[in-house]
C-alpha cells in the first residue's frame, strides 16, 4: 500500500532523487558536532512560534480597548489559553537565545567562509527579523511595561540621522505610541515578519542542504572522517533534542509564567524598571553610558550609528575576515568574537543589576 | 599573485570595529559626570518687587524690612504694596513727606484696629470683586461672633485677630501650601497659641488638643499622610466664626463628613435619650480631639466595648451589642481568609479578577455593616453582614477552585513531561540501536 502510494506520487513529482539525496547526505562527527544542532533547535522553536501564534490569533483582538482584555480573557477563561501564551512567550525568548548560540558557533567555527557567505548573510537577517518579531510582539498585550518599552525603543529609532524621525513616525503610525502603533505592530508581527522569515528561512535551509554541513579545519585534515547519515541518524538526534526543549518549555510555562501586568495608560507616569527585552539590553545599556554629546554628535545618534555600523560589519564578516598563516596560535577573529560575546554578556548582566 | 594571509584592509576594519566596542565603555564615567552638571543660579532676594515703590526701595536700602516679609505675599502680588494698609505715598522720594499723615500715613496699626483695617477691603464686595468675584466678605462679621471676636470686643489683649492666623507680611491664599492657613498648616497655627500653657493660663481650657489630635485618626491622616481631605481644626470649629461645637451641633459637625453614620444615629431612640440627657452624640463613644480609628471591639460586651459603659448585663442593649459584635467578627474573619486566598492565587499567577471584584464588594459591605452599627439594630446589621459574608465565602470558593486548577495544571505538566521523557529515552536507545546495527553492517 505504502509503496503504491509512493509510486503514485513519485510518478507524478519524481521525488526519488530527493529521497536519494536525503539518504546519502552525511553529517560529520567531531568535537564541535554539538553546534550543528543549534540551527535545528531554532527551526523547531520557529515552528512552535507559528503554531502557538496561530492559536493565540484565534482570540487576540488588536486595539487599545480590546488587546489587553482579550489577552486577559485568553489567559483566564480559555482552556489552555494560558499554556499557549506562556509557550509562545518562552519559545520566543529561547528562539532568540538559540539564534545567538547558532550565530556565534558559526562565527567561531568559521562556517561562514566561502562558499557559505550567503548562508551567513541570510542567517544574520533572520536574526534581525527575529529580534523585530520579539520587539513587535512585546507590545501586543498592551500592558504598561510593554507600552513604555515600545515608547523608549521607537524613540531610539528616531535618533538615526536623516531618516530617523520618518522611521519613528512610520513605526508608531504617528508622533506617539497609540492604538495606531498597536495595529501596526500587530500587522508586522503576524503578517509581515512571518512572511519575511519564511522566505529567508527557505533560502537559508536550501543553502544548507545544497552545500552540506561545514567541516572545521581540523576535520578536513583528518585521515579517517567519522560521519553519520543525515537520515535517520541526524534527524533522530535532532528530534531527541527537540523533545528535551519541549520539556523545558513546558516547565518554564508552568513554573515561570509571564505576567500580564497592568493595562497600558498613556497618561500614567512611566513605571519603575522599564527594561527592554533581554536581547536588546546590551544596546540599551550602552546608550545609557554614552554621554549626551561626543564632539559635535549627539550621544544617542553616535550609539545608534555605532551599532548600525557594527551590525553591517558583522553581516559582512565573510568578506573581510582576517586570515592567518597555518600554524599560527593567535587567532584575531576569535578575539573579536570573544570581545563581542563578553561585551553582550557583561552589559546585559549590568543592565539587569542596575 | 602571491597568497596574502594578512590582509591590510581586514586589519583596519577589524580595528575600527574593536575600537567602537570599547568606545562605549570608555564614556561610561564621563556620562555620569555630565548628569551631575546642574546650574545653581543665584536668586536675588526681593527681585520681584516693584522698583519704583519708594517704601520698598528705602526699606530694603535701610535693611528695615518687616519681620516675616515675603515678596510673594498675596497683597504684594496684587499690587497693593505697603501703602494699601499703612497709607502714605509710595511715589515720593522724600522719607518724611512720603510718610506724612497728610498723605494718609497710618504707620503700624494698633492691635484693636486690625479687624477693622482688614475689613476695610475684605468686607466690601464692591472692592473685593475686582480680585475674586465669588469671594466671601463676611469674615469680620463672623469673627465678632467667634469666641476670639467676643473676647476681642471685651478688650482681651491676647486673643487672636486676623494677623494671628494669617500673618502680616507673608499672607498667602489658603490653597497655597506656603500659607499659615493651608490645610496641613492649620493645626500648627492653632497650636502656636492653644498649646502654650502660659499663654492660655487665663482661659481655663485644656492645652493638649494638638497632642491628642496629632495622635488621632484625623491627625494621622492629615499630618502624617498629608491627606488634605482629612479634617483640620477649622473643619469642626469653623474658620472666622470659630467656636466649640455645642451638644446640638456636634452630630452635625461629624455628620458633615460621616453622613450615613449621622443619619442612622439620628433616627435611633438612643439619639433622643442622648439629647435629653445633654450628652454629645458622637463624642460619648468616639471622643473629640483624640478620636481613634474605630475597632470592632468598641461594640459588644468585651473589655474594650464602649456599650458596656452604659448598658448592664441582661439588658436588651447588652444582647444587641453582643450579637452585632459577633457578626462583625464573622464578616472580617471571612474577609481576611478570602484575602489570603486571593494572595495565594495572585502569587501563582492564576485568575484573580473575579475574586478581586467579590472582595471589593465584600469590603464595601463590611464598611456598610459597620456604619449600620449606629442604628443599634442587630437585624439591620445582619442584612448587610449576610451579604458581606456571602461575597467573602464566594471569593474563597473561587480561590479554592483556582488553586485546584493550578494543581491540575502541574499534574498535567507532570504527566506530559513524563511522557515526553519516556519518549526521549526510547528515542535515545533507538538511535543507539540503529547506529550499532549500522556499525555491524559496515563490518
Amino acid at each position: 500500500m505504502n509503496s503504491k502510494l509512493f509510486n503514485w506520487i513519485d510518478e507524478r513529482f519524481n521525488i526519488s532523487p530527493l529521497i536519494d539525496f536525503m539518504k546519502h547526505k552525511e553529517v560529520p562527527v567531531h568535537k564541535h558536532s554539538i553546534w550543528y544542532y543549534m540551527g535545528g533547535v531554532t527551526l523547531f522553536l520557529f515552528i512552535v512560534q507559528v503554531l502557538t501564534g496561530i492559536l493565540l490569533l484565534l482570540y487576540y483582538q488588536p486595539g487599545v480597548d480590546s488587546a489587553y482584555e482579550s489577552v486577559r480573557f485568553l489567559m483566564t477563561k480559555v482552556n489552555f489559553g494560558w499554556l499557549f501564551r506562556q509557550i509562545h512567550g518562552w519559545a520566543a525568548n529561547m528562539m532568540i537565545f538559540f539564534i545567538f548560540l547558532h550565530m556565534f558557533s558559526v562565527f567561531f567555527t568559521r562556517a561562514y567562509q566561502k562558499p557559505r557567505e550567503l548562508t551567513w548573510i541570510t542567517g544574520m537577517f533572520l536574526m534581525f527579523v527575529a529580534m523585530g518579531a520579539g520587539f513587535s510582539g512585546y507590545l501586543l498585550p498592551w500592558n504598561e511595561l510593554a507600552f513604555f518599552a515600545t515608547k523608549v525603543g521607537t524613540d531610539i529609532t528616531g535618533a538615526v540621522p536623516v531618516v530617523g524621525n520618518m522611521m519613528k513616525v512610520l513605526l508608531r503610525g504617528g508622533e506617539d505610541v497609540t492604538g495606531a502603533t498597536l495595529s501596526r505592530f500587530y500587522a508586522f508581527h503576524v503578517a509581515l515578519i512571518p512572511a519575511i522569515m519564511t522566505l529567508l528561512l527557505g533560502l537559508h535551509l536550501t543553502f544548507v542542504q545544497r552545500q552540506g554541513m561545514h567541516e572545521p579545519d581540523h576535520f578536513k585534515k583528518a585521515l579517517k572522517k567519522k560521519v553519520i547519515p543525515f537520515f535517520p541518524n541526524f534527524i533522530l538526534r535532532d528530534a531527541l533534542l527537540w523533545l528535551i526543549v519541549i520539556n523545558i518549555l513546558l516547565y518554564l510555562a508552568v513554573f515561570f509564567p509571564w505576567e500580564l501586568g497592568l493595562k497600558a495608560d498613556a497618561f500614567a507616569p512611566a513605571p519603575d524598571g522599564i527594561k527592554p527585552e533581554w536581547y536588546f539590553m546590551f544596546m540599551f545599556q550602552t546608550l545609557k553610558y554614552i554621554p549626551a554629546h561626543v564632539w559635535f554628535i549627539e550621544g544617542e545618534v553616535l550609539g545608534v550609528l555605532g551599532f548600525g555600523l557594527i551590525a553591517l560589519i558583522w553581516v559582512l564578516v565573510p568578506f573581510w575576515e582576517i586570515k592567518i598563516k597555518p600554524g599560527t596560535k593567535f587567532r584575531p577573529m576569535n578575539v573579536i568574537g570573544a570581545i563581542g560575546v563578553i561585551y553582550i554578556i557583561v552589559l546585559t548582566v549590568v543592565g539587569y543589576m542596575v | 599573485m602571491n597568497e596574502k594571509y594578512l590582509n591590510n584592509t581586514s586589519v583596519l576594519i577589524s580595528s575600527i570595529f574593536t575600537l567602537l566596542l570599547l568606545v562605549s565603555f570608555g564614556f561610561a564615567e564621563e556620562a555620569m559626570d555630565s548628569d551631575k552638571q546642574d546650574s545653581t543660579g543665584v536668586t536675588n532676594e526681593f527681585s520681584n518687587l516693584p522698583k519704583d515703590d519708594t517704601c520698598i526701595s528705602c526699606h530694603i536700602e535701610e535693611e528695615e524690612m518687616p519681620e516675616g516679609f515675603n515678596e510673594n505675599d498675596i497683597h504684594m502680588q496684587a499690587g497693593l504694596s505697603c501703602v494699601g494698609c499703612h497709607g502714605g505715598d509710595n511715589t515720593i522720594d522724600d522719607e518724611d513727606e512720603a510718610m506724612d499723615e497728610e498723605n494718609g500715613f497710618v504707620g503700624v496699626p494698633d492691635r484693636e484696629e486690625i479687624p477693622a483695617l482688614c475689613g476695610k477691603c475684605h468686607s466690601s464686595i464692591e472692592f473685593m470683586r475686582d480680585y475674586q468675584p465669588r469671594i466671601a466678605t463676611d469674615q469680620v462679621e463672623q469673627y465678632y461672633t467667634s469666641i476670639h471676636g467676643e473676647k476681642f470686643k471685651q478688650g482681651d489683649e491676647n486673643v487672636a485677630t486676623c494677623i494671628s492666623c494669617h500673618s502680616s507680611h507673608g499672607i498667602m491664599p489658603a490653597t497655597d501650601p506656603r500659607s499659615t492657613v493651608y490645610a496641613l498648616s492649620v493645626p500648627g497655627t492653632c497650636k502656636s497659641c492653644h498649646s502654650d500653657k502660659d499663654y492660655m493660663a487665663d482661659y481655663n481650657i485644656p492645652t493638649d488638643q494638638y497632642e491628642k489630635y496629632a495622635a488621632s485618626v484625623h491627625g494621622e491622616a492629615l499630618l502624617d499622610r498629608e491627606d488634605t481631605g482629612a479634617p483640620a481644626c477649622n473643619d469642626c470649629h469653623g474658620n472666622h466664626g470659630t467656636t466649640p461645637p455645642g451638644v446640638a451641633s456636634l452630630a452635625h459637625v461629624c455628620g458633615s463628613c460621616h453622613v450615613q453614620n449621622e443619619e442612622y444615629f439620628s433616627q435611633t431612640q438612643m439619639a433622643k435619650e442622648f439629647a435629653e440627657d445633654e450628652m454629645h452624640a458622637c463624642l460619648e463613644c468616639h471622643g473629640n480631639h483624640a478620636v481613634a480609628k474605630p475597632t470592632d471591639d468598641m461594640v459588644g460586651i468585651g473589655e474594650d466595648a464602649i456599650c458596656m459603659e452604659c448598658h448592664d448585663v441582661d439588658e436588651d442593649g447588652y444582647f444587641a451589642a453582643d450579637s452585632i459584635h459577633i457578626m462583625l467578627t464573622q464578616i472580617t474573619a471571612a474577609y481576611d481568609s478570602a484575602l489570603s486566598k486571593l494572595e495565594e492565587v495572585k502569587i501563582i499567577g492564576m485568575d484573580d479578577v473575579e475574586i478581586g471584584f467579590l472582595l471589593q464588594d465584600a469590603h464595601q459591605d463590611i464598611i456598610h455593616s459597620r456604619t449600620l452599627v449606629h442604628t443599634f439594630d442587630p437585624q439591620r446589621v445582619k442584612e448587610k453582614a449576610d451579604v458581606a459574608l456571602k461575597n467573602s465565602r464566594d471569593a474563597i470558593k473561587l480561590g479554592i477552585k483556582e488553586l485546584d486548577d493550578y494543581d491540575t495544571r502541574r499534574m498535567g505538566l507532570g504527566v506530559a513531561t513524563l511522557f515526553i521523557t519516556v519518549l526521549a529515552i526510547a528515542l535515545f536507545f533507538k538511535i543507539r540501536y540503529i547506529e550499532e546495527e549500522q556499525e555491524k553492517n559496515k563490518l
